[in-house]
């Protein structure tokens, strides 16, 4: 019995990226980091700003992604996200520059608690990935 | 009887023409192939999307709770219309045909006696427009600068329309675009996004809904997800619209250039005949003289 499984990360002008063969993928879910292996529940839930980590036999494939969706059924995984970056070529000043208009809008006094909670996510995220 | 320096004129005016069109034509036909990979390569997204937010809308409980996005404010008094329409003209029907549905709903809902809003997107829709409608337009966006249809100029609009929603500026809100079935067929659509409408074959998400686990829970999923799905959709209808506006382009140029080639023959056997009949006109004269002496 294999222990692999099929996943797809969409963004809306492309298909972003897909495998057939994960064993694991570890997405940043709204309440916490989740590890999905195969035959996981049926599951939907958003994610916060946070780094994908993808598990195939011999390589591992970390993406950094602001929003999204995920959906697991049937072992399909799908990721509908509207900004995703490939660790591989995420650019030092294009991390910067998110990180500053990151800091920015949480200047901004109407922010509810919700979106206050995703921009500092966004921030320490963005830099745990500069500093690395 | 137009004289023959005036034939050459217009045949040379014609054929730079038909040079124009050709060219044209094989412009929109290598972006018509760009535009049609990325409006194909979009649209799993946008399923997706539905299909998440049909089985999550399903499941909904509390009806009365859930977001407006998905129920509507209860009220259906001013609608708000977004036209979607290209930034640039020559291209056969195709704006024409998404301002000519646009309007018949207009009338309709003037009928109704329902308050009208108008955001138009694209200039020709604006241009078109303002005429009748100046009033009612309250926001005119174009993308001329960006060249390649991206999301976040979708997002841009989508943020605008949630923006008025919130303020309660409007109850209900249609986009209107052009699909995209083949090269020569496009469809002018209506499409409802607020509230959300379902699609026909609604009876599928009952079997289709499996037991999900959703986390955090559904409702508060669906409010994330609803104000995401107005930009996917206003983004598909982008999609469409340009892979339609190339493929209309497309066809209305090469019926120009064909035209211009016909044109261009008329025009020849006009003027070779009147060359001809100058010609012949001298030999009559040049004999009748000869034969009087």
């Amino acid at each position: 019995m294999s222990e692999e499984f099929k996943i797809e990360i969409v963004n809306p002008e492309r298909s972003f990226f897909s495998s057939e063969n994960v064993t694991e993928v570890v997405v940043p879910a709204f309440e916490g980091e989740m590890g999905i292996l195969k035959d996981h529940i049926s599951i939907i839930s958003f994610l916060k700003p946070g780094i994908i980590k993808i598990f195939s036999k011999n390589v591992e494939e970390k993406f950094y992604v602001d929003d999204g969706i995920v959906e697991f059924k049937d072992n399909n995984l799908s990721v509908l996200t509207s900004s995703i970056f490939n660790l591989k070529d995420f650019d030092k000043s294009v991390i910067d520059k998110n990180l500053s208009d990151a800091e920015k809008s949480l200047e901004n006094p109407d922010l509810d608690d919700q979106k206050k909670f995703l921009i500092e996510q966004k921030i320490e995220s963005l830099r745990s990935i500069s500093t690395s | 009887m137009p004289s023959l320096d005036d034939l050459k004129k217009r045949i040379t005016s014609v054929k730079s023409t038909q040079k124009i069109t050709k060219a044209m034509k094989m412009v929109a036909t290598a972006k018509l192939r760009k535009a049609q990979e990325n409006a194909e390569k979009g649209r799993p997204y946008s399923e997706r999307m539905n299909n998440i937010i049909l089985n999550l809308s399903g499941g909904v409980s509390d009806k009365e709770n859930s977001s407006k996005l998905l129920v509507g404010t209860g009220k259906d008094d001013t609608h708000l219309c977004v036209v979607l329409t290209a930034d640039r003209g020559l291209c056969g029907g195709f704006n024409t045909n998404i301002i000519k549905k646009a309007k018949s709903h207009f009338e309709d809902l003037k009928k109704q006696g329902k308050n009208l809003k108008i955001i138009t997107v694209g200039m020709k829709g604006y241009d078109q427009l303002k005429r009748n409608y100046s009033n009612q337009i309250i926001e005119k966006i174009t993308f001329k600068e960006s060249k390649n249809i991206n999301y976040f100029d979708a997002d841009k609009v989508g943020k605008i329309v949630l923006e008025k929603f919130e303020k309660e500026e409007f109850d209900v809100c249609h986009i209107f675009y052009n699909q995209f079935k083949n090269v020569m067929i496009q469809i002018p659509q209506k499409q409802q996004i607020i509230p959300l409408q379902k699609e026909e074959n609604a009876d599928t998400p009952e079997k289709d809904n499996l037991n999900y686990e959703f986390e955090p829970d559904e409702d508060e999923i669906l409010n994330n997800l609803l104000p995401k799905n107005i930009s996917t959709q206003i983004f598909k209808a982008m999609l469409e619209n340009s892979a339609s506006e190339q493929g209309s382009r497309m066809t209305a140029m090469d019926n120009a250039t064909r035209n211009a080639g016909e044109l261009v023959d008329k025009l020849s056997i006009e003027y070779n005949r009147s060359r001809q009949a100058a010609i012949t006109k001298e030999l009559i004269e040049i004999i009748s003289g000869a034969e009087s002496l």
